[in-house]
């Protein structure tokens, strides 16, 4: 059973008034990620929509102590801090629980950029919690290409549609056999608490990646964010799954997906709602490259039900 | 470090507002409907601002940035989009 919204704390490290957009979906998780690890935790932020959202000097919108690095080094850095805090428990400086490491992260910092630190912070097993808030683009600069961006979407450097599907970040984060993985979305916030309070929970190096509709980014209207996000998940564009110690399990609604208890909503109306689809849509060959959507999404589902029976 | 007075040191400290007032970015405000509310909360928890009373369900209408979520993820209807004066 996933917490109910009424059990979540009461405690907010988002602060109101901060530099976010109305209706910012990496805010919004980022709340329940705070409820989740409570004051006690050191945030680093590479470049992103989140830097921008602190708000203006002299004044911070995060309630935790945040170090803003340089883009690629979100893995190798949060090592640094970790080691760091361990060392100052070790010669008596720091008092009491260790505060939680974690790196708050878009998509172009996790897939393209900060990848090579990533992998090696990965490797090297090094206790903090990566997260990657994925709004499927470069959103902070204008909404560039990423390797998060899905076939046949409009950004400014893919102006008649990405050719190539994205990246299936959590499950290459899977194969670096670190002990939690987990995908979550903002439109099931009880799902997203447990994940990260088992993280936070969990020694070693922690994987979350969460989907963020951006309004801006994908052109719909600005109160349909949590409706968009349910519709990715709906539709199996995007699967809510966890993985303990390399062990596969999926979350509701996508284990009725994968079950295959429930159909998953045909693709058809989820591109429709977004204006990225749009140049897509009226394109003579529309029908083809909506196909071809589809099918990138079938195979992410087929391929994660198979990969689920691997439990060695 | 002595010399240096805490506005000039480049440090942030937590504080509300750190974007101004966004209350000001608002073209729609959103208002309750008590007779309506069932404080089921929904809207509390899916506010990016934090600006949702929890327990009484009344909104800080000096940060809300007027996005909608709320009206749009409330299951009663009870919260309205009205368009600001």
């Amino acid at each position: 059973m996933t917490t109910s919204i009424k059990k979540l704390p009461d405690i907010e490290l988002v602060l109101s008034g901060n530099g976010a957009c109305g209706g910012c979906p990496a805010t919004m998780a980022l709340r329940i990620v705070g409820k989740a690890l409570g004051p006690n935790a050191i945030m680093l932020l590479t470049p992103s929509c989140s830097v921008a959202s602190m708000g203006m000097t002299p004044k911070l919108g995060y309630n935790w102590p945040c170090i803003n690095i340089t883009f690629a080094t979100a893995g190798s850095s949060s090592s640094g801090i970790t080691h760091a805090v361990e060392i100052m428990k070790e010669k008596g400086r720091l008092q009491g629980e260790l505060p939680t490491v974690f790196a708050w992260v878009g998509d172009g910092g996790t897939y393209d950029i900060g990848f090579q630190a990533l992998s090696a912070a990965a490797e090297r097993n090094d206790n903090f919690i990566f997260f990657c808030y994925n709004n499927e683009a470069y959103s902070n600069t204008g909404v560039q290409r990423s390797g998060a961006t899905p076939r046949g979407a409009f950004t400014t450097t893919t102006p008649t549609g990405k050719r190539q599907p994205k990246k299936n970040m959590a499950q290459l984060m899977l194969e670096h056999n670190i002990p939690y993985v987990a995908t979550a979305t903002v439109a099931y916030p009880g799902d997203l608490y447990d994940k990260v309070v088992k993280a936070k929970n969990t020694p070693g190096m922690k994987y979350i990646e969460i989907l963020a509709p951006c309004y801006l980014g994908w052109q719909f209207d600005m109160p349909d964010t949590v409706q968009m996000s349910r519709m990715a998940v709906r539709s199996g564009a995007w699967l809510l799954w966890e993985a303990e110690n390399g062990k596969i399990s999926f979350n509701n609604p996508s284990s009725l997906i994968i079950n295959g208890k429930k159909g998953a909503a045909p693709v058809d109306e989820y591109v429709m709602k977004q204006g990225r689809f749009n140049r897509l849509l009226k394109s003579p060959d529309a029908a083809s490259r909506i196909a071809e959507i589809q099918g990138d999404i079938n195979r992410t589902i087929d391929f994660m039900r198979e990969r689920a029976k691997i439990t060695i | 470090m002595k010399s240096v007075t805490k506005a000039y040191r480049p440090i942030s400290w937590p504080m509300l507002g750190a974007g101004g007032d966004t209350g000001s970015w608002r073209t729609h405000r959103p208002v309750v409907d008590t007779q309506i509310c069932t404080k089921c909360q929904i809207c509390w928890v899916y506010c990016p601002e934090a600006v949702i009373d929890r327990k009484e369900i009344t909104i800080d209408y000096r940060y809300c940035k007027g996005c909608g979520v709320c009206a749009v993820e409330c299951p009663t209807g009870a919260i309205s989009m009205e368009k600001e004066e």
